[in-house]
């Protein structure tokens, strides 16, 4: 762990006072980069020389007077599925290798716009698809606090750079649990996004319905200061929701609503869940409920279901949003085919990995013709009342507490034989990619190992205020105690 | 799922699939299609479908031009093109 850790808060003061240099710092980052990066494998690539020259120029206009933006020259990480224009967005597939995107994605363009520097790209499970980055074509990524074990995923890239110290702020992008499982299995913070609270424009796509992009940092200051940059509407992205974006930045640290109730489903502490992660979640009530939450018992009936909807939707959708890479306009094409649709068949069969042909095999099943009614338009009813559930316990309860993952981290290769076991580490998280609510992975202790927990919280649409607000809240008591 | 079910679920997918892997997808297809039939177990009897996770309909933009991605930069990436064109084997050629 970064023996100098410092609070994101306070790197940025240091920043926007000007005691320190953004080229100070990216070049610190630059070091631990060099120093770990071999280890713990986080970045699949790393462009010190752009990332110095943005610093430098960000130094400048400070220099010459200029306003700067509020990221005040701090270095951002990017899940390698977020496309910068002129470097390289590989997916951590072999078929997208050599691409490097003509155009930035919106979240891109607005971390520029608000001069923060754009330092290095992630890995990731290809195409966002896994839950350890086992299924990167490229490399697996390391646990920082164990690297015999898997940091999570699909971005666990981003979430082992900033717990390792090598940035202080990663972007991820999460589709079943994508952020918030990586952030509890390495110790940090992370958060999706409500559906439609940050464009899209740039992620390359996965499940249009269920991605969203979202930040990593080691505290909810840093969650709160990158979600206030990528937040809001965008034209190019038409399912961008035009919402009022509230000041996360100076108001995270205000009160939730008080008593904050929180609502917790029985259900979700029973089978299933390791008693690694039960200890600490159950000790993060106890604390909350001693500081005068309410503790309300919450009924989610259909959330069991949550596991089987998620893997009928994204992967139907998946075979749709991937069906685009044939070779043709972009990406690996066979060496070796005989007409078009042979073409399009062997580069996607070379340039695919395991995983993904699952994937686009089970949704292209089905989609198709006597299997959709039976499958996915099933599934998409099933998640219909999955988001009932929710509406209905947000009627008594301001958020709901669940454990993020039903484990710790796992030792490389220990789950990786078997998809299934795989899937159902999203038996918490993918609920609200379903039903389109924000979520948040909190640290919320150790296990005995060694290994970090994370609790999550779901909020209603558009409540990431009041996640944010109840995250910081918990932070106090942990550091101060339930008299705070 | 056997192999004539997988082939022609490959076939639609575009997907070309050595031997042994035409064997363990269809394991795999099989097992999460017996995992999955756990929603049956819901009852969803006049439940519409949920597409979207949020309550947004049809978003429209006015009917201007602007600039789009230069020829060059949309050329750019392409595995074979000629300056102006991609280049692809013939696309009808009497054959399936």
């Amino acid at each position: 762990m970064p023996p100098d850790s410092e609070s994101t808060q306070s790197l940025h003061q240091q920043l926007i006072s000007g005691k320190i240099s953004s080229e100070q710092l990216v070049r610190r980052c630059l070091g631990r980069i060099d120093a770990r990066n071999e280890e713990i494998h986080a970045f699949v690539h790393v462009d010190a020389d752009d990332a110095i020259a943005q610093a430098v120029a960000i130094d400048n206009r400070r220099a010459a007077g200029e306003t700067i933006g509020l990221l005040a020259g701090i270095p951002v990480a990017l899940k390698d599925n977020l496309c910068c224009k002129g470097q390289p967005a590989t997916c951590c597939s072999r078929i997208l290798e050599n691409f490097r995107p003509p155009y930035d994605a919106d979240v891109v363009s607005r971390i520029r716009a608000a001069d923060g520097v754009l330092l290095g790209r992630t890995n990731l499970d290809e195409f966002a698809m896994g839950s350890s980055t086992e299924n990167s074509a490229v490399v697996t990524t390391r646990n920082p606090h164990d690297t015999s074990c898997v940091p999570g995923g699909s971005s666990g890239g981003s979430a082992a750079a900033v717990a390792d110290g090598m940035v202080p702020l990663a972007l991820g992008s999460d589709t079943g649990g994508s952020i918030r499982q990586p952030a509890a299995f390495c110790g940090i913070h992370g958060l999706k996004p409500t559906y439609g609270r940050v464009s899209r424009y740039g992620l390359i796509a996965f499940a249009s319905s269920l991605d969203q992009i979202g930040p990593f940092a080691n505290d909810v200051y840093g969650v709160s200061l990158l979600l206030q940059v990528i937040a809001g509407h965008s034209g190019r992205d038409t399912t961008s929701v035009d919402h009022e974006v509230p000041d996360f930045l100076s108001r995270h640290l205000d009160s939730p609503p008080r008593p904050l109730r929180i609502g917790f489903c029985p259900e979700h502490f029973a089978h299933g869940l390791s008693p690694d992660v039960e200890t600490p979640v159950r000790a993060a009530i106890d604390l909350l409920r001693d500081a005068g939450a309410e503790i309300v018992e919450v009924s989610l009936p259909h959330s069991r279901y949550s596991v089987a909807a998620y893997y009928v939707i994204a992967p139907s959708e998946a075979s749709s949003n991937l069906a685009r890479y044939d070779g043709v306009h972009y990406g690996r094409r066979a060496e070796a085919f005989d007409g078009l649709v042979d073409l399009y068949s062997r580069s996607r069969g070379e340039g695919f990995g395991d995983e993904v042909k699952r994937r686009i095999m089970l949704g292209t099943f089905a989609l198709s013709s006597g299997y959709v009614d039976q499958y996915y338009n099933k599934a998409l009813k099933v998640r219909r009342r999955i988001r009932e559930d929710f509406d209905a316990a947000f009627e008594a309860v301001d958020v709901v507490l669940t454990p993020t993952s039903p484990t710790t981290a796992f030792r490389i290769g220990e789950e990786s034989s078997d998809p299934l076991t795989m899937y159902l580490n999203d038996i918490y998280t993918a609920v609200a990619n379903l039903a389109g609510l924000p979520g948040i992975s909190i640290p919320c202790g150790t296990a005995p190992s060694g290994l970090p927990v994370g609790m999550q919280l779901m909020a209603p649409p558009f409540e990431e205020l009041r996640l944010l607000q109840a995250a910081a809240w918990y932070q106090s008591l942990r550091n101060n105690g339930p008299l705070s | 799922m056997n192999t004539e079910d997988v082939l022609k679920v490959a076939r639609l997918a575009r997907l070309h699939l050595e031997k042994d892997e035409i064997q363990s997808l269809g394991q795999h297809l099989t097992n999460i299609l017996e995992y999955v039939a756990l929603l049956d177990e819901v009852d969803t009897e006049g439940v519409e479908p949920m597409a979207h996770a949020i309550d947004q309909h049809n978003v429209f933009r006015e009917d201007v031009n602007t600039p789009s991605l230069p020829r060059e930069q949309a050329l750019e990436n392409a595995p074979q093109q000629d300056g102006s064109f991609y280049r692809v084997p013939p696309i009808l050629t009497g054959r399936d």
